[in-house]
C-alpha cells in the first residue's frame, strides 16, 4: 500500500516538474532556459559523481575529463560527414570516423559507453592498490586527455576542437537524461551492490572478510558514475556546440566537488539539491566578478573572487558543517508526509 | 643518437630531474606520515616562488636574502596550512581530508589570482647562475650545476635529519604506527608540523630554481610540477626521501630522452609521467625503493 502510494506521489511530482518545463520552454527567456539546462545536466553529473565518492567512498577527481571523453565522443558520432570534411582542414579525418553519423540518442549511447570503458581501463591499475591513487591518476587523466586530444589530429581535430555541432540538447533531452540518472542510481544504491558500496566505504577489509569482491565493487562504481558522466558530456557538447580540449579544465571537477561535499557526501538527495543551489548561485553570484556601483562606490568586480569563495566555502563544510545540507539521509515520501502532518498538527493546537 | 647528444640530454634531464625530486620528497614524508596527499604542496612551489620575485623586484632585497626568506615563509605556511585546515580532521575518513587539500590548493591558486593577478611574471635571474660550461660538445647551464649541488646538499641534510636527529627517527616511527608512538610520549603534532615544514622548506627552495629554469610566475605555475612530483614520489616508493628523489631523477630523464628520441612526440611529454605511473601500479605498486607499508 506505502509502496504504491510511494509510487503514485513520485509520478505525480515528476508530472509536475515536465508542466512546469512544459510551460518555462515557451514562456521563460533564452537565458533562463540556458540556466535551467545547466542545472539538469549538473544534477546528472553531481548524482553520478556522488555516487563514487560519497557511497563508495573512492576519491576521484575525474569528472572534468569524463565529461571531455564524452562530449567528444557523442560530437565525433552526430557530426555530418560534410561537417566533418570542413572542420578538419589540417589532417582529413580517421576514415571509419569521417563517414559515420549516428541519431542524437545513439551518440549519448555511444558517449556513456565509451567513457565507461575509459574509466574501467583507469581503474585496473589504480584499484589493484590503495585507493588514494585513484586521485592522482584521474587528476593526471585531465590533463594527459588534453594533451592527447590536441595531438591526435586525425580524431579530435586537435587544438581546433569540433564546430558546427547541431543544438540537439533541449530542455527536455537534458531533464529527461536528468531524471534517468537519478532514478538508475537510487536503484543502484538501493540494491545489494549499493550496499556493498557502502560496505567498502565503511571498512574494506571487513567488506572483504563478508565475501564482497572490493575490486570489483569499486570499478563498477567508478564505470557506472563515468557512464552517466560521459553522457552528460554528450549532452552539453550538444548544448554549447562547439567543443575544444581545453574547455573541460579542472574547474568543472572543483565545482561538481562542491556541491557534493554541500549536499552531504552519500547523499543523492542532497547531491540534487546542491547542485540547483550552486549551479543557480554561481550564476547569481557573477556580479562579484562585474564592475559594479554599490552605494556611490564604484566596485570594479574581481575576476576569480567567486572561486575564492568557493573554496573557502568547501574548507569551512569540511571542517565545521562535515555532514552539509543532507548528511548521509534521503528524501523518502514517508518522511516528508510525516513531516507535513506533524506541523498539521502542530498548527490546529 | 651520439655520445655528446646523450650527454647533453643527460645534463637536461638531470637538471629537470632534481626539482621534481625536490618537490617529491615533501609528498613522500607528508604522505607517510599522515597517508595524506597533501594536494596543496605543488602550489607551495607557487608561493616561493611570488616570495622570492617580490623580495627581489619590489623591496630590493639582495639574493640571498630574499631567497631565504622564501623558503622561511612558505616553511612557515606548511606548518599553518597543516594547522589549520589538516589538524581538525585528523580522525575523520581519508576522503574528508583530501577534500580539503583539494580546498586549500584552490585557495592558494585562486587569492593568488585574485590579489597578483594571471599575466604571468618574468623572474629575474642573477647573474651569477647565467653562462654555461662547454666540456667538449656539451655545454652544461651553470644553472644546471647550481641546481644539482644545491639538491644534493639538500637531500644530504635531509636525509641526515631524518635519519640521525631525534625528531627524524619519530617521524620515521610515526609514519609506521601512529598510536605506538603516541604511547611512546611522542609529541605527535610537533613531529607532524616538522614534517609540513621540512617539505614545504624543500618545495620552496626547488620551486626558486625552477622560477630561474623556467622564468614565468603565475598562480596556476605549481600545479603540473606538484601533479608530477607526486608521480615521482609514487615510482620512488612513497613514504621513502631516497626513492622520491630517484623518482624525479627518472621521471626528469624519461621526459627529456623521449622528446630527445623522438621528436615528433613532444606533444606528449606531459603525458610521460601518467604513462609511468600506470606502469608501476601494474608492476610494482610499492615503487623501486619502496617497502609494504601497514594498512
Amino acid at each position: 500500500m506505502a509502496v504504491s502510494r510511494d509510487r503514485l506521489l513520485t509520478v505525480f511530482s515528476l508530472f509536475i516538474l515536465f508542466s512546469f518545463l512544459a510551460y518555462a520552454d515557451s514562456n521563460f527567456s533564452h537565458y533562463t532556459l540556458r540556466i535551467l539546462q545547466n542545472i539538469a545536466i549538473f544534477i546528472t553529473l553531481a548524482v553520478s559523481y556522488n555516487l563514487i565518492n560519497g557511497i563508495a567512498g573512492q576519491f576521484s577527481l575525474g569528472p572534468n575529463a569524463f565529461l571531455a571523453v564524452g562530449a567528444y565522443a557523442s560530437a565525433i558520432f552526430t557530426l555530418s560527414p560534410e561537417e566533418k570534411l570542413r572542420s578538419f582542414i589540417i589532417e582529413p579525418m580517421l576514415w571509419p570516423l569521417s563517414v559515420i553519423s549516428v541519431p542524437f540518442a545513439a551518440s549519448l549511447l555511444i558517449a556513456g559507453i565509451v567513457t565507461a570503458l575509459v574509466a574501467i581501463l583507469m581503474a585496473m591499475p589504480v584499484f589493484r592498490v590503495r585507493g588514494d591513487y585513484l586521485a592522482i591518476v584521474s587528476l593526471g587523466f585531465g590533463e594527459v586527455f588534453q594533451v592527447l586530444a590536441n595531438n591526435s589530429m586525425s580524431i579530435t581535430n586537435g587544438s581546433l576542437g569540433l564546430k558546427g555541432l547541431q543544438p540537439y540538447t533541449n530542455l527536455w533531452w537534458s531533464w529527461g537524461i536528468c531524471v534517468f540518472t537519478v532514478f538508475c542510481t537510487l536503484r543502484l544504491v538501493n540494491s545489494s551492490y549499493g550496499r556493498a558500496m557502502k560496505a567498502v566505504r565503511e571498512d574494506e577489509t571487513a567488506a572483504e572478510a563478508m565475501g564482497i569482491n572490493a575490486f570489483r565493487i569499486k570499478t563498477l562504481a567508478f564505470a557506472f558514475s563515468a557512464f552517466f558522466q560521459g553522457v552528460a558530456g554528450g549532452l552539453l557538447a550538444h548544448l554549447i556546440t562547439t567543443i575544444s580540449p581545453s574547455l573541460f579544465t579542472f574547474m568543472f571537477t572543483f565545482n561538481l566537488l562542491i556541491i557534493i561535499v554541500i549536499g552531504g557526501l552519500g547523499s543523492t538527495t542532497g547531491s540534487i539539491i546542491a547542485a540547483v543551489l550552486i549551479t543557480w548561485g554561481g550564476e547569481a553570484l557573477r556580479f562579484f566578478e562585474e564592475p559594479a556601483n554599490l552605494f556611490g562606490f564604484q566596485y570594479e568586480g574581481i575576476p576569480g573572487m567567486r572561486m575564492v569563495l568557493f573554496s573557502v566555502i568547501l574548507i569551512l563544510v569540511m571542517l565545521f558543517a562535515r555532514s552539509g545540507i543532507m548528511g548521509r539521509s534521503e528524501f523518502s515520501w514517508e518522511g516528508a508526509l510525516g513531516w507535513i502532518k506533524n506541523k498539521l498538527s502542530v498548527m490546529k493546537v | 643518437m651520439d655520445y655528446s647528444f646523450a650527454l647533453q640530454q643527460l645534463v637536461y634531464g638531470l637538471t629537470v630531474g632534481c626539482l621534481y625530486g625536490l618537490l617529491a620528497i615533501g609528498y613522500s614524508m607528508v604522505y607517510g606520515v599522515l597517508r595524506l596527499i597533501n594536494f596543496a604542496h605543488g602550489d607551495l612551489l607557487m608561493v616561493s616562488a611570488y616570495i622570492g620575485f617580490f623580495g627581489i623586484v619590489i623591496f630590493h632585497l639582495p639574493w640571498p636574502v630574499s631567497f631565504a626568506g622564501a623558503i622561511a615563509l612558505t616553511a612557515l605556511l606548511g606548518i599553518l596550512i597543516d594547522r589549520g585546515a589538516y589538524k581538525p580532521i585528523r580522525k575523520s575518513p581519508r576522503i574528508n581530508a583530501l577534500i580539503t587539500a583539494i580546498g586549500v590548493s584552490f585557495l592558494l591558486e585562486n587569492v593568488a589570482l585574485v590579489t597578483i593577478g594571471g599575466r604571468p611574471k618574468s623572474f629575474p635571474t642573477p647573474g651569477f647562475v647565467s653562462g654555461a660550461i662547454v666540456v667538449g660538445d656539451v655545454s652544461i647551464p651553470t644553472l644546471s650545476v647550481w641546481v644539482f649541488v644545491v639538491t644534493v646538499v639538500l637531500l644530504t641534510l635531509c636525509m641526515a635529519v631524518v635519519k640521525k636527529t631525534r625528531i627524524g627517527i619519530a617521524m620515521r616511527a610515526l609514519s609506521r604506527d601512529m598510536e605506538t608512538v603516541m604511547l611512546m610520549g611522542v609529541d605527535k603534532d610537533r613531529v607532524i608540523s616538522f614534517t609540513f615544514a621540512l617539505g614545504s622548506a624543500l618545495a620552496a627552495a626547488g620551486g626558486i630554481m625552477w622560477c630561474m629554469k623556467y622564468p614565468a610566475v603565475e598562480p596556476f605555475m605549481g600545479v603540473i610540477p606538484g601533479l608530477k612530483a607526486f608521480v615521482a614520489a609514487v615510482l620512488g616508493g612513497i613514504g621513502s626521501i631516497s626513492g622520491a628523489a630517484m623518482g624525479g631523477m627518472i621521471l626528469g630523464l624519461a621526459e627529456v630522452f623521449i622528446v630527445a628520441v623522438q621528436p615528433e612526440w613532444s606533444g606528449y611529454r606531459d603525458a610521460v609521467a601518467f604513462f609511468l605511473m600506470i606502469v608501476i601500479l601494474l608492476t610494482r605498486p610499492t615503487g623501486i625503493m619502496g617497502e609494504r607499508l601497514p594498512d
